[in-house]
């Protein structure tokens, strides 16, 4: 398997890190693999070259590869991962003004997203009683963690996401521009765009997304099934790579090194300082130097986060039916749970691997009963705001 | 039937000249009903006011993902959209992501009608990037020119050469070095000026 040229996607966003790291500090070159880096511009191109074979594997939006390997809104071509690039790592970033709107009805701590998600819905009644346009809010991708993560949070406060408010898809280098020119309200993206528009100061970070979820799958390293059935060998090595990648960035040591290598213009190309701050999950808020540190901001690999959770790819496959992506069956359910691969990370490692259970049920939202991917049709009952297919 | 004879297509491109070599290409194939968008923002309001039978976007564009939202079922989207490659078509998929263009299509438009439409913007994409190649050599190859003609005038000064004698020195520099001649003239450019 030496030698054998492998091309790999990515979008430049911190939690391509382990990624990059693993290929730029010779992670993978140490396990004989020969790897090109391809940096993409959408989600959409990382799919559709992931999908047709020029690249081998990809760093995805998990739920792209749920959504490829269901064919929802696509081609349905069968994509698994192995590891987990990142959980976490989103922010929800508003404007200054519907930042002073919601802190004028804020009713609590406005670290609590029930606190801002019900704020959230006094303002959007105001805006409907005086006739304003409704909110827009920029998000990456229909099958992103970002809309899920928005949509559960305004719901949870009783804003419907597809009435009362406008979600829009946003190229995230688009965003911080979009948002200072006023064709976005708020967003939800991942690092370093959120610290971009505060250090411009023209956004306030109102939640990390670990707020809503404690633990959400974000991207993974995703390769098409029959590769990997082809190519078990080289996807171990891969995934070992990533593993030692992940230690590497995880260690407090080393954290300098890899925010100059994610620095450099060819990979994520922002300051070092603004990478270092997000790996370390210590970002500044808002526009007067406010610091907020989470140690849930963004897990590349700390805590199990590296270990595909199947129970996670569940609680996506359920966002896709409660907004009626998909329709509900427990063959589509379990077509979700089976692109993420533990087993494969375990046998790449040679070790059996442990089922972090930090949060119990695999997600840890804040709203809403503990999450049972056994019964999800029961679980979305207990949602007042959904829609449904049928 | 003009709408069966003519498919409304919107070629979405920030490259104003490659959206007018592809505008180009279709018309002169018969399709008369081509429009560009070049403006990135409100891009699906745009698309929804021209209401488009065919959307042509290249691949190098990120608002490619924005385009996947009128695959979501919202009151927002007057027709289903759907992309053009699907599973029976693997090739044509591989060709158009090659040439870096993508296509999409309301639903209901026969495949047979749109095949020759994403043909033909294959074919022009790659005429464009041939193009682009060949301004990008014509380019350097005036850059080279460029660098030799000061390393020359450099030699010319310190070594009291011809012009003809300075050239025929940097020749056989860069053939005794095994280096390109840019190569060694950019030297002489860069230790000249660290001498200064």
């Amino acid at each position: 398997m030496t030698g054998q040229p492998l091309h790999i996607g990515f979008i430049p966003l911190v939690d391509a890190a382990a990624l990059i790291v693993a290929v730029d500090k010779g992670f993978t070159a140490a396990e004989g693999l020969n790897v090109t880096l391809v940096r993409e511009v959408s989600w959409s191109n990382v799919r559709d070259k992931l999908n047709i074979g020029l690249f081998d594997a990809a760093h995805l939006l998990a739920p792209v590869a749920i959504a490829s390997s269901l064919g929802l809104g696509h081609v349905k071509v069968p994509i698994v991962a192995s590891f987990n690039l990142g959980l976490n790592g989103n922010a929800i970033t508003v404007s200054p003004l519907l930042h002073a709107a919601l802190m004028a009805e804020v009713d609590g701590d406005p670290l609590d997203p029930m606190v801002t998600a019900l704020a959230l819905a006094r303002v959007v009644a105001a805006r409907r009683k005086a006739g304003a346009e409704p909110l827009i809010f920029g998000m990456t991708f229909p099958f992103s963690t970002h809309n899920y993560q928005l949509r559960f949070w305004m719901a949870a406060g009783g804003v419907d996401p597809d009435e009362d408010v406008r979600l829009v898809v946003l190229p995230p280098p688009y965003m911080v521009n979009s948002l200072a020119n006023g064709h976005v309200d708020a967003f939800c993206v991942g690092a370093p765009w959120n610290s971009v528009a505060v250090d411009l100061g023209i956004g306030h970070i109102l939640h990390f997304v670990s707020d809503i979820l404690e633990r959400a799958a974000e991207k993974v390293l995703a390769v098409r099934e029959d590769w990997s059935e082809k190519n078990p060998e080289v996807l171990a090595a891969l995934t070992r790579a990533h593993c030692a990648a992940a230690a590497f960035i995880e260690n407090p040591d080393n954290r300098d090194e890899a925010a100059r290598i994610l620095a450099q213009p060819e990979r994520i190309g922002v300051s070092p300082e603004v990478l270092l701050r997000t790996l370390d999950g210590r970002l500044k808020i808002s526009p007067d130097g406010t610091m907020r540190e989470s140690r849930r901001y963004l897990l590349v690999g700390r805590e199990g986060a590296a270990r595909p959770d199947p129970r996670q790819a569940a609680w996506l496959y359920a966002q896709m039916v409660r907004w009626g992506q998909s329709p509900i069956s427990p063959e589509a359910l379990k077509t979700a749970e089976a692109v993420f691969r533990p087993d494969l990370y375990d046998a790449a490692l040679g070790v059996p691997g442990t089922v972090n259970n930090d949060v119990p049920d695999a997600v840890g939202a804040f709203a809403g009963p503990a999450f049972d991917p056994d019964d999800i049709a029961a679980h979305l009952a207990a949602f007042e705001i959904a829609h449904m297919k049928g | 039937m003009a709408a069966e004879s003519s498919p409304k297509i919107v070629i979405v491109d920030e490259s104003p000249i490659r959206a007018a070599i592809l505008e180009e290409g279709l018309r002169e194939a018969g399709y008369v009903d081509v429009q560009h968008i070049r403006e990135m923002h409100n891009l699906l309001a745009r698309i929804y006011a021209l209401d488009p039978d065919v959307i042509v976007i290249d691949l190098e564009n990120p608002s490619r993902d924005v385009l996947e939202q009128m695959f979501q079922v919202s009151r927002a989207v007057r027709r289903p959209v759907a992309m053009f490659v699907d599973q029976s078509d693997s090739e044509s998929a591989r060709a158009s992501v090659d040439a870096g263009v993508s296509s999409y299509i309301v639903d209901g438009l026969k495949k047979e009608r749109i095949k020759p439409i994403l043909d033909l913007c294959i074919s022009r994409f790659n005429a464009f990037s041939k193009l682009q190649d060949e301004l990008d050599r014509t380019k350097s190859a005036l850059e080279e020119r460029k660098i030799i003609d000061r390393a020359k005038g450099i030699v010319m000064k310190l070594k009291g050469l011809t012009e003809e004698e300075a050239y025929v020195l940097l020749r056989s520099t860069a053939m005794r070095e095994k280096k390109k001649i840019g190569d060694i003239a950019q030297s002489i450019i860069t230790a000249a000026e660290l001498l200064k």
